[in-house]
């Protein structure tokens, strides 16, 4: 926390903490980020509990080969806009929604929208890695696929698409040998990681991140950040976090939430650095939350 | 308020003496409680289990004599003829869990389902506790209905009949099983599923189901072991059959009622061959649990399918 006091003028540099990130590795990363076209745009999202409103008129837009962090004090609201980008928030008996969500311009939640088709275009991390206690590490990769009914991908083609789900996510080397093997098996990390290739299997445009390191150990954490700076070039990332060194040192953009309310989104040097709104900046510096 | 700095630190030591002393006094009355309570557990933990093996020493003294091939093979022996066993009653008990298992295990895991997933409905909390009243009926209640509504109607006792009653007493054990394991599922696993892109139905089916499935499999068989020694049921539905049979829509024997109709007789020779058919029956519980520790643990052991 100490070093946020005095903002750090670079946060969006390559990860360089990570020796596994080769040059080649880096450099299309290292090119200035093209913020991509408008993948999900958010128009006076509200969101309930019950009677209790916990986002309040939230506009925001997520763009193609960005990764946005979400930060803000607990209980602001945050996570409650990530389930509402891909309608995880109703399956909570009580809760609802008003406003826009447009994903490629169609409104999700459109009369006759239908929420599974959403949620198979969107993947989605949880805090806590929730492999499939019941399958092997290859059926939990391929779960994303079960019961699709027609275009349901070979087994040779499923094959591949584990392998490269794997390999995206930066775990192939470590379970190429027993992919038959339980998903318990695995350290929690291993399961996190096995998660976002799970979520990466059906190559959704954007991947939502709910604080997907909140129960990892530090290492753990550093290759799940590394591996997030390594899909923006080709998923739209959003990602919750608690931490703020976390936010700064995998985001291009910035948003800054209180109370429900969206207060600020900035690219993310600026943010840190040159906040516009005074809460904003109490936050960074480490007055409250 | 500014008392001599002189004579502080002796005071400050007696009150640290005093202190440790009552610490040292304390800690050896809170030992010995300890030991006391330790003790006490001990003693009720075994008090606990004396039955059992108090039942399983008694039978096997009493019935081990008795069992043979014979006893499991061949049917019952007239009054005065030595040898016969108990080979038509192990069979229609057999059929008799198997048309229970039929009915109850579907329902009951259904139901058990449609709990845990709607809990808070109103139906859901009135099936609840119905079938926490259902699971205290007593048996013989239960025979009785059984024998009002489905052997009076028909005429005749049958295997089908008492299949059916003893399946009626195993729904609620079944459901209330299966709901609470279907609740220890966490709710993140079911989340998860639900963001993939799986329906609802199918979350439930493919990903909670079949994760609590080896809990409700240990829960079915605990049923099982529960409703294999009922006999008041049978009294009025089963009835009882001297002869082999294993048609559904005719008396049929079962271990318990054999066992009743021996005991209850003047015979020595059939009251040797009831302690063997208690042994019998007691062996056969004990293995349904044994069947369902394996099942639980193979849950803790992990591995894939």
């Amino acid at each position: 926390m100490t070093d946020l006091a005095s903002p750090r003028p670079t946060p969006q540099r390559p990860y360089v903490a990570v020796p596994v990130a080769t040059p080649a590795a880096v450099s299309p990363n290292a090119a200035p980020v093209t913020v991509g076209a408008e993948r999900i745009a958010v128009h006076h999202l509200d969101a309930f509990y019950g009677a209790t409103r916990s986002v309040r008129d939230v506009n925001i837009a997520f763009h193609d080969g960005t990764v946005t962090a979400i930060i803000g004090p607990s209980g602001c609201g945050k996570s409650t806009l990530l389930r509402c980008l891909n309608r995880m928030h109703e399956t909570i008996p009580g809760a609802r929604t008003e406003g826009e969500v447009l994903l490629d311009g169609h409104d999700i939640y459109a009369r006759g929208a239908n929420p599974i088709q959403v949620r198979r275009r969107i993947g989605m991390v949880f805090q806590r890695p929730t492999p499939f206690p019941t399958m092997s590490i290859r059926d939990n990769v391929a779960a994303g696929f079960k019961g699709l009914g027609g275009d349901v991908p070979s087994r040779r083609e499923l094959d591949e698409i584990v392998e490269r789900s794997l390999q995206r996510a930066a775990l192939w080397d470590e379970v190429k040998d027993r992919l038959k093997d339980s998903a318990i098996g695995l350290s929690g990390g291993q399961q996190q990681r096995l998660c976002i290739a799970r979520a990466l299997a059906t190559n959704p445009r954007v991947l939502l991140l709910d604080e997907p390191t909140a129960s990892l150990d530090p290492i753990s954490t550093q290759r799940v950040e590394e591996l997030v700076y390594e899909l923006r070039g080709s998923v739209t990332v959003v990602i919750v976090t608690h931490n703020m060194q976390q936010a700064a040192r995998v985001s291009n953009r910035t948003a800054f939430m209180l109370a429900g309310e969206l207060v600020e989104v900035a690219p993310t040097s600026a943010l840190f650095t040159t906040p516009k709104d005074p809460r904003t900046e109490a936050y960074i510096t480490g007055r409250f939350g | 308020m500014s008392a001599p700095a002189t004579v502080r630190p002796p005071r400050a030591s007696g009150t640290q003496r005093a202190a440790a002393q009552r610490t040292a006094r304390s800690l050896g009355r809170r030992r010995a409680v300890n030991v006391i309570m330790l003790g006490v557990m001990y003693v009720a933990a075994l008090v606990a289990v004396l039955p059992l093996i108090f039942i399983l020493w008694h039978l096997a003294r009493e019935g081990a004599s008795s069992i043979s091939l014979d006893f499991f093979t061949k049917m019952p022996k007239p009054v005065g003829e030595a040898g016969g066993g108990m080979g038509n009653a192990i069979a229609g008990t057999l059929v008799l869990l198997g048309i229970a298992s039929a009915i109850g295990l579907p329902i009951g895991i259904g139901a058990g389902l449609y709990l845990a997933e709607q809990r808070t409905a109103r139906l859901a909390t009135a099936v609840r506790f119905l079938s926490d009243v259902l699971n205290g009926l007593p048996s013989i209640v239960m025979g009785i209905f059984a024998w009002q509504f489905l052997v009076r109607p028909i005429g005749h006792f049958s295997a089908a009949a008492g299949g059916i009653a003893l399946g009626a007493m195993m729904i609620p054990l079944v459901t209330r099983t299966t709901e609470e394991m279907i609740r220890l599922v966490p709710v993140s696993l079911r989340e998860a599923a639900l963001a993939l892109g799986y329906t609802r139905w199918r979350t439930s089916l493919s990903i909670v189901l079949r994760t609590a499935l080896p809990g409700i499999v240990t829960g079915a068989l605990v049923a099982v072991a529960r409703i294999a020694g009922e006999t008041a049921p049978l009294l009025f539905t089963a009835f009882g059959n001297q002869f082999w049979s294993l048609s559904l829509d005719q008396p049929v024997s079962a271990l318990p009622l054999q066992i009743f109709s021996y005991a209850i007789s003047p015979y020595d020779e059939w009251h040797r061959l009831a302690w063997a058919g208690a042994l019998v029956l007691i062996a056969l519980v004990l293995i349904i649990s044994l069947i369902s520790r394996l099942v639980t643990r193979s849950r803790l052991g992990g591995g894939g399918d």
